[in-house]
This record gives C-alpha cells, sequence and structure tokens, in this order.
C-alpha cells in the first residue's frame, strides 16, 4: 500500500492552516507542519512557553539559551514576535484564543476523544505538559498519527483505551491513508490519501465511516 | 531607603526552613535560578516542596537539589524527559512525591495564588485521570474541574535587570513562571545579571512590579549573559 510518509501527513495538514491563523504546533510530526506553511500565507506560531511569532530553528552558533521553543530547543522570534509569561500564554490557549492546535496521539475516538499523554502502563513515569489545555483550549485540534499501530491496530477507535487527554475536542484527523472530520453524527472521510478505496480504508479502521457529503 | 538588593545568594536563601514550599522558576533551563539553587543546596533546607515545571534536567539546577535528597514532594506538569535521571530514580524508589498537574491548569493555579482567588473552575482535564476526585461542575454548555490556588513561602526566579525597588525585567522565553510565581510566594528572591539605578527601567515596560519581589541578587555567573 503507498501511503504518505511523515512529512507528507505534515504538509497536509499546513494546507488546511489558513492565512492569519494562530497555531500551536505539538511535539514531534506536528512540528514539521511548520516547514510546509505554503510561501503566501502569514502564520502566527505561539509555543506555550512564552512567544507568539515563533520563528525557524536558528542557525549554529546563533543558539541563545533564553530563546527555546516548548520542546525546550533552541528557537527563534520572527519580527512582530511577543513574549509573556506562562499565565497569559495559556489564557491564550484556556480562553479560546488559539485558532488550529496540531497534536499527535495514541488514539482518537469516533466522538473525537483524544488519548495523547500516558501508554497507561502501570511503572510509566506521567508526563503530560500542555496537551490537555490545547484539547480542552484551542478552537480547532487536528491530529497527526500513523493511521494502524505497527501490530495492524486501527488507533480510530469506539472508545479510547488509553488514558484519555481531552472529550469530544477533536475536529480532524490527519493519518497516513485518510483525513477525516468529527463531526456530531460520526466521522466523515473527507479524503483519501493512501492508494486504497474507500471500502479498505473503513476494514482497516474498524469503525462507522461516512462519505463527506459534497461541501 | 528601600533598599532590596542582597550581598549574596547565601544571605538571600539564609532564613529558607525545613519543610518549605518553593516556587522555582524556569521552564527547562531557560529562566531556571541555577546560581540560586546551588546556593539552596548548600544552605541545608530539606523536606522541600518544590513547584517547577518540570523535575530537572541533567545533573545541574533543580536535578542537582533533587539527587541531594532535598524534596519532599513537587509540583510539575512534564517530570519526564530524556535527561531526568534523577527524578525517575527517586520516583521509582517511591522517595519522592509527584503531583502531576496540567501545564496550564498549574500556571493558573500559581497566578490564582498570587491573586487571592479562593478556587476556579477550569475545563481542562474533566473526564480524565488527573481530574479524578476533584469537584466538577457544569456551567452553561460545559464541564469544569475545581482547582485551587498554589502559594509558596518562597519563590526563587531568575530576571534580566533589576533596580533596588525589585523592580524587573525578563530576557525573551526565560520569563515564563516569574512573573507569576513571583506574586504568589511571600517572600521571593530575583537572581539577576544587572542591577541598574532606580528610574533607568521604563516604567512602561517593567514586566513585574518590585511590590512583588523581597530580595534581588546580582550573580557574576550571569554577566557573561546577552
Amino acid at each position: 500500500m503507498k501511503k504518505l510518509d511523515r512529512h507528507q501527513i505534515a504538509a497536509r495538514v499546513a494546507q488546511d492552516i489558513p492565512n492569519g491563523a494562530y497555531v500551536n504546533l505539538g511535539i514531534g510530526l506536528p512540528t514539521l507542519v511548520a516547514g510546509h506553511i505554503p510561501k503566501d500565507r502569514e502564520i502566527i506560531f505561539h509555543s506555550e512557553n512564552g512567544i507568539l511569532g515563533l520563528g525557524p530553528k536558528p542557525a549554529a552558533g546563533a543558539e541563545d539559551e533564553d530563546l527555546i521553543d516548548a520542546g525546550k530547543n533552541p528557537a527563534t522570534a520572527l519580527p512582530g514576535a511577543a513574549y509573556f509569561h506562562h499565565a497569559d500564554s495559556f489564557a491564550m490557549i484556556r480562553g479560546g484564543h488559539i485558532d488550529i492546535c496540531v497534536l499527535g496521539a495514541f488514539q482518537v475516538s469516533v466522538a473525537g476523544d483524544i488519548a495523547n499523554w500516558h501508554t497507561g502502563e502501570a511503572d510509566a513515569i506521567p508526563a503530560v505538559g500542555g496537551a490537555m489545555d490545547l484539547a480542552a483550549g484551542a478552537k480547532q485540534v487536528f491530529v497527526t498519527m500513523e493511521h494502524l499501530t505497527k501490530q495492524g491496530e486501527s488507533k480510530i477507535v469506539e472508545r479510547c483505551t488509553y488514558p484519555l487527554t481531552g472529550l469530544r475536542c477533536v475536529t480532524r484527523i490527519y493519518t497516513d491513508l485518510a483525513v477525516l472530520d468529527v463531526r456530531a453524527d460520526g466521522l466523515h472521510v473527507a479524503e483519501i490519501v493512501a492508494d486504497i478505496g474507500f471500502e479498505e480504508l473503513k476494514r482497516l479502521t474498524g469503525v462507522p465511516l461516512k462519505v463527506r457529503a459534497a461541501a | 531607603m528601600i533598599d532590596k538588593i542582597v550581598a549574596s545568594a547565601e544571605a538571600a536563601l539564609a532564613d529558607i526552613p525545613d519543610g518549605a514550599t518553593i516556587l522555582l522558576g524556569g521552564f527547562g533551563n531557560a529562566g531556571m535560578p541555577s546560581e540560586l539553587i546551588d546556593a539552596l543546596i548548600a544552605q541545608g533546607a530539606k523536606d522541600l516542596t518544590i513547584v517547577n515545571n518540570n523535575a530537572g534536567n541533567a545533573d545541574a539546577g533543580l536535578a542537582a537539589l533533587l539527587a541531594a535528597k532535598r524534596v519532599r514532594r513537587i509540583l510539575c506538569s512534564f517530570p519526564r524527559q530524556s535527561d531526568s535521571w534523577h527524578f525517575d530514580r527517586l520516583y521509582r524508589a517511591g522517595e519522592i512525591e509527584l503531583e502531576l498537574v496540567p501545564q496550564g491548569t498549574l500556571a493558573e493555579r500559581i497566578r490564582a495564588g498570587g491573586a487571592g482567588i479562593g478556587a476556579f473552575y477550569t475545563p481542562t482535564a474533566f473526564g480524565t485521570r488527573l481530574a479524578e476526585g476533584k469537584e466538577t461542575r457544569r456551567i452553561g454548555e460545559r464541564d469544569y474541574v475545581l482547582e485551587y490556588p498554589i502559594r509558596g513561602d518562597y519563590a526563587l526566579i531568575k530576571a534580566d535587570r533589576a533596580d533596588r525597588w525589585g523592580n524587573l525585567v525578563y530576557r525573551k522565553t526565560a520569563r515564563n513562571f516569574g512573573p507569576i510565581m513571583a506574586a504568589a510566594a511571600a517572600c521571593t528572591v530575583a537572581q539577576v545579571r544587572e542591577i541598574v539605578e532606580l528610574g533607568a527601567l521604563d516604567p512602561e515596560v517593567i514586566v513585574t512590579p518590585g511590590i512583588f519581589v523581597q530580595r534581588v541578587v546580582r550573580l557574576e555567573a550571569m554577566r557573561k549573559a546577552a
């Protein structure tokens, strides 16, 4: 099966981010989205440690220990950027000011529940960071993930079996096989991005899917 | 004359008792008051409760304080890191108590602590493991979790410049928890790179007004920065 790689998933997400949006990118695959934004769009990236107007990685030798991103990597600030403290930063998130956040996930349910912070293993050291705030507060929550686990099980499920990050918050799912919208009446397939048909996608996903009505 | 400038980190931290709750600034190493933490380790206070976003990186700063076994309890949002080995070992051995708090809830609880708020409702974490046992309430169309403020006996923070009234400005993302922690502690100690004359900081750009700061220490080690 021909399917999208990580960069292609990120590029597909980038297509859906409109000019002027305030966007928070999670760690991992979501971070790649910034590199794929079409050149004619001006997008303002928020980093929850206290920047609006996050820029690309600094050149080697130009790192500043006081200027890092949420992944604690060296960062830059674009002209027009602003710095702020943590309560302001999370007021932007929790107060519904961030237009889109892009998160990775272990599982997403048909109702839009997301599990992405804890494997559920008893001896795992838990860490949550800003994931629950983003899930609860961003206007739109996009999830990027591989459609299937290494064992071939669907990560899109009826009910999440991993510990939840947020309930009914995911609006769109981007996988290596498809783009799906989470709606009140279930999951709608917006686009199949692998070389498979709807029936095969439905079989692999294992939950009811609808074909999106013409927009 | 008001003069909050203290001669050394040692003098600034001398009265911290065992069992104190300390708000520690910093997100990773940005804004971490490393020299104050070193002085706290030397001072010897133990059985501490620490509030920080993380649980230490590598072997310095907060990680060194944990390794010295001075911390009984830690409140943070993201303890697990590739280099959080001191915390990981203590946690697995049951030698440190962890209260895991979503990052925005942590920030807002600290802000509430400094602002005299009794408690607040937030939608963050509703329906998750981190809301188990907490009071919840439906307001309008949403479900919320009741969260209580965090206050510290001390806050140890890092800023860029200060004056003798304790007014502070920060540098880039090193600001992070500094302003809210300063307000939420009974005694806030700021380590700074530079102390300037009263009036030299533009009142329009002061980030933390001196009312929230009790002690300022200028540290030689920070002068190389910027």
